[in-house]
């Protein structure tokens, strides 16, 4: 369900609003924010918020589940590190483009198993992803430029003749293409490729009755999807890292993605990114608070494993109060503050 | 020359760590079976299971008291699971369940590691592991074992199911959960008992994989070499989990002896995955699933 400023032509709070964000985004946090905040914080948000728009349009929208999102980000990276250091007269945003590509291309084969199975079975198959994908980055010297443990370096980009180097200027970059793809992304849900998602996930077999194609539609959101992922693993390593290994994308990467779109909200875009925000920030806070209350006792083991309980326990829980994710508690609370009592009724997506 | 000794014993140790497969896929099936769960948190209660039992036993609990011990602990888990993450999920799709399963694992996962620690501990059970000759051909004493042991849990469950008023509920759920409402059985018992008997399966498995591999996270990962075992043999049949377990536990070694080299090596990882996949495309619902009919 896209946000419905998308429909609308004139102009709407929900405009505004974005409006004052993206100002906010562009104008005020690049020359504010501190490095810290920029590098560690903002822009593996950015990345991880993409990959989550890539598997929500697989998961949330077209209703196949997907264990393999790690999968995809490392084919994206390693796919952009090999055209940029193959093939370098090619400009860094072709590399990105290529590599986003390349991963849909994979992303279409590990698709294929979706048009017989269902499901569970296809989530397990999706596995088959994960693993070998993984395994071939580590196995096969050539993906990595023969690092022994496939760990690569990325190197500075160049766009246009500018490098992307300091904090401001990656976060800046990232930015503008998590944009640039959550935009046309949200362009695609709005159109009938879109609907056919939907129909798909509603059911499947009533979307074939009204003469949806089913083979089509589940490769397009196959292929969009890991195209997306691919793309935000470009960020991840190229942004974010700039070193990255093979075991960087393991499933847990990918529970990562999923739980960021359960947390956040299952068809919902703006829930990609708010998901992608608690996931980032929370361990930070968890850290803060639990050094302050427990002081010496909470070490980063206890700490991680007081992360997964309280991860785990949010999952169950919003899976049972709130299925929607984070974000439909948001809009709850902001209509109750912000607007009249006779739209409370109203569901604002 | 095909060395056909050395073609027997990689097979023979295939199928015997295919066993210890079949036992963490018995768990999931139990669950599938009567609630429609594909429950992944079955890895995560089998590191606990197996964490609390060692704790216990370094504690200075004796052996059988432990064991009871961690017994009672994964019967309260499965009642409280019933309780917490089932029963106020009833009606949702099946997916949810799944993802809510997957919470789950992270929850008993944190909690197991938070309870009793993250290092590794090593759980002698007792058995030793020396080879034996049988015929020329090499065979793990504490495969067998295990082997065993998995056959008796096998049988008491085909006992429990045919002779037992729970197993008969058991069955009546799995084969129609409206009817066996219609007939008076409450399904939130029957779930729970159900989660106990996958909490006492995994006590089992938690302890023979524990003393394999060593009690430690790694663990609640054997779950991954259980699903292809699931797709394989169909995710409500238990005879599937066996046949399944088998026949992955074999594969995975042969495939590994012999098509690894021309990889690289390392191809166990997702060699099961591929093979259940290239099986679920002729067909799809396993070996000895059930076969959905689909309505629109």
């Amino acid at each position: 369900m896209p946000a419905p400023s998308i429909r609308a032509s004139r102009l709407t709070s929900n405009h505004i609003g974005i409006a004052l964000l993206l100002g906010v985004a562009y104008g005020i946090v690049p020359f504010t924010g501190s490095e810290y905040l920029l590098d560690a914080i903002l822009t593996p948000f950015l990345a991880l918020a993409l990959a989550a728009v890539g598997l929500n349009v697989l998961t949330g929208y077209a209703g196949q589940v997907s264990l393999g999102s790690a999968a995809f980000l490392a084919v994206g990276a390693y796919a952009a590190y090999n055209f940029n250091l193959r093939i370098p007269e090619l400009p860094f945003l072709v590399s990105l483009l290529l590599a986003g590509l390349v991963a849909a291309l994979v992303g279409l084969v590990f698709g294929l198993p979706s048009l017989r199975l269902r499901g569970f079975y296809l989530a397990v198959s999706t596995l088959a992803a994960q693993f070998f994908v993984q395994w071939a980055l580590t196995k096969f010297g050539w993906f990595s430029n023969d690092n022994p443990s496939g760990v690569i370096d990325a190197p500075t980009l160049n766009i246009a003749g500018i490098p992307v180097s300091g904090a401001e200027r990656r976060y800046v970059f990232s930015l503008t293409i998590v944009l640039i793809a959550t935009f046309l992304t949200v362009r695609l849900l709005a159109s009938q490729s879109g609907r056919n998602f939907i129909a798909v996930r509603d059911h499947e077999i009533a979307a074939k009755v009204i003469g949806v194609p089913l083979l089509r539609t589940k490769l397009l959101a196959f292929g969009i999807s890991s195209f997306l992922i691919g793309i935000a693993g470009v960020l991840w390593a190229f942004a974010y890292l700039r070193t990255v290994e093979p075991a960087g994308f393991n499933l847990d990467r990918s529970f990562q993605i999923l739980f960021i779109i359960i947390i956040g909200g299952l068809a919902s875009i703006r829930g990609s990114f708010l998901g992608a925000a608690f996931i980032v920030v929370f361990p930070l806070l968890l850290s803060r608070v639990g050094a302050a209350l427990l002081g010496n006792v909470f070490d980063s083991g206890v700490l991680e494993m007081s992360q997964r309980i309280v991860i785990g326990g949010l999952i169950i829980g919003l899976l049972i109060a709130e299925p929607r994710g984070l974000i439909a508690l948001l809009d709850r609370f902001s209509i109750r503050v912000f607007r009249k009592p006779r739209h409370a009724n109203q569901q604002p997506n | 020359m095909f060395d056909y000794q050395f073609f027997i014993e990689v097979l023979v140790g295939g199928l015997l760590s295919g066993v210890m497969y079949s036992l963490v896929a018995i768990g999931f099936v139990l669950i599938y079976k009567t609630s429609g769960v594909l429950n992944f948190a079955q890895g995560a209660m089998i590191l606990f299971a197996a964490l609390t039992f060692v704790s216990l036993l370094e504690r200075g609990v004796p052996f059988p008291l432990a064991l009871l011990a961690t017994l009672a602990v994964m019967v309260v888990l499965g009642i409280a699971v019933e309780r917490f993450v089932l029963r106020p999920l009833v009606n949702q799709p099946p997916i949810t369940l799944f993802m809510a399963t997957l919470g789950l694992s992270y929850v008993i996962e944190g909690a197991a590691q938070l309870l009793w620690g993250a290092q590794v501990h090593g759980l002698d059970l007792g058995i030793s592991d020396t080879p034996f000759d049988v015929a020329g051909v090499l065979i793990s004493q504490f495969d067998l074992f295990a082997a065993a042991v998995a056959g008796a849990l096998v049988a008491l469950f085909a006992l429990f199911f045919r002779y037992t008023r729970t197993g008969l509920a058991f069955r009546a759920v799995a084969d129609d959960q409206f009817a066996a409402l219609a007939v008076g059985l409450r399904l939130p018992r029957v779930w729970a008992a159900v989660w106990t008997a996958a909490g006492i399966v995994a006590v089992v498995a938690g302890l023979l994989w524990g003393a394999r591999l060593g009690v430690q996270f790694s663990l609640s990962l054997i779950v991954l070499k259980a699903l292809p075992v699931l797709v394989l043999g169909g995710f409500d049949s238990i005879a599937g989990a066996i046949v399944g377990g088998l026949l992955i536990g074999a594969i995975e070694k042969l495939a590994e002896v012999y098509v690894g080299p021309f990889f690289g090596g390392g191809i166990e990882a997702w060699a099961a995955y591929v093979v259940a996949l290239g099986f679920l495309l002729v067909r799809p619902s396993g070996l000895f699933g059930q076969k959905l009919v689909e309505r629109v």
